[in-house]
């Protein structure tokens, strides 16, 4: 593949990173992120440490729940559904960037998904966010497609994201998240 | 009606909640990986009440983070309340937020605009 998994990681992994996870989550690794990072932010104003929590809950949540099984033979790094979660200070205020692996169907969705969210403004984003939470549907995970949603509401900020081909049809989805200090 | 206890823990709300005194209560974090199976047990206890309520259903829900996951299984929670209202039963919630925390009050008002009970929003002092 021309996109080099490895050498973006370790791009990222060169910044101002508070805290990082590799490999396949569990829900301890998620309790584990989120005590290590309270810890972390307990100087940060409550509003923005509160944002970041959210949002970071959401986000090692959708890894949790959504990261693709890839089969043995072409999975990454031992990991049968191997995600990253990293979250870095820099200029701009806080990043949360997470990867994984999806399937096409996923990579479908997300793309119209994201897009629409994108378009919209805040008051917008509030009425998507009610007509999914109130629309009766449980996806089999709860939540039926809130988390995006939540995401976008909290940071205020777009998500920036992008696809690349992996192998058999896989895609690596990386989200980036900026929440404004 | 037996009352149903729930201690908190790191990931999960207390929740309390008391057939004779009418008083439900959701207190601390809602972030469990899959809220369906631990907000099972209340919905259905719910479900169980409504047909003998307390004259006054006192609804305290004072949460610190909820993820998306159990933000629907709190609406369906209101939900139950709502039918037990609609019947002509007296019912309150108290939405409990932090000082400053708009999300969390906006996240109030977002139920409060689905929800026909009247809700109340209360801001705690930090």
């Amino acid at each position: 593949m021309a996109f080099n998994i490895q050498q973006w990681i370790d791009t990222e992994l060169k910044k101002n990173v508070l805290f990082e996870f590799q490999g396949e989550i569990s829900s301890k690794d998620i309790t584990n992120f989120l005590d290590e990072i309270e810890v972390q932010l307990s100087e940060t104003s409550p509003k923005i440490k509160k944002k970041i929590y959210n949002v970071l809950v959401e986000c090692l949540q959708n890894l949790f729940h959504h990261s693709a099984t890839l089969p043995d033979s072409i999975k990454y790094k031992d990991a049968a559904k191997y995600g990253i979660c990293m979250i870095s200070e820099e200029e701009g205020g806080y990043y949360i960037t997470t990867g994984n692996f999806i399937t096409p169907k996923q990579k479908n969705f997300l793309q119209k998904h994201l897009t629409y969210i994108n378009s919209l403004n805040k008051e917008e984003l509030k009425t998507f966010y009610k007509e999914i939470l109130d629309n009766q549907e449980f996806s089999e995970k709860g939540g039926g497609g809130l988390g995006m949603i939540d995401i976008a509401r909290k940071s205020g900020s777009h998500l920036d994201f992008f696809f690349e081909p992996y192998t058999d049809g896989f895609d690596f989805f990386n989200l980036r998240i900026n929440i404004v200090e | 009606m037996e009352s149903i206890s729930i201690a908190g823990t790191p990931k999960t709300p207390t929740v309390s909640l008391n057939a004779e005194t009418g008083k439900v209560e959701i207190k601390g974090r809602s972030i469990p990986e899959n809220s369906i199976e631990f907000y099972k047990p209340i919905v259905d206890w719910l479900e169980n009440y409504l047909s003998t309520p307390a004259a006054m259903t006192e609804v305290n829900i004072q949460l610190e983070y909820f993820n998306t996951s159990s933000s629907k299984c709190i609406l369906d929670v209101f939900k139950k309340l709502e039918a037990i209202y609609k019947s002509g039963n007296e019912v309150v919630i108290n939405w409990h937020y932090e000082e400053d925390d708009e999300d969390m009050l906006e996240a109030g008002e977002d139920y409060q605009s689905i929800i026909k009970i009247p809700f109340k929003m209360v801001e705690l002092e930090e």
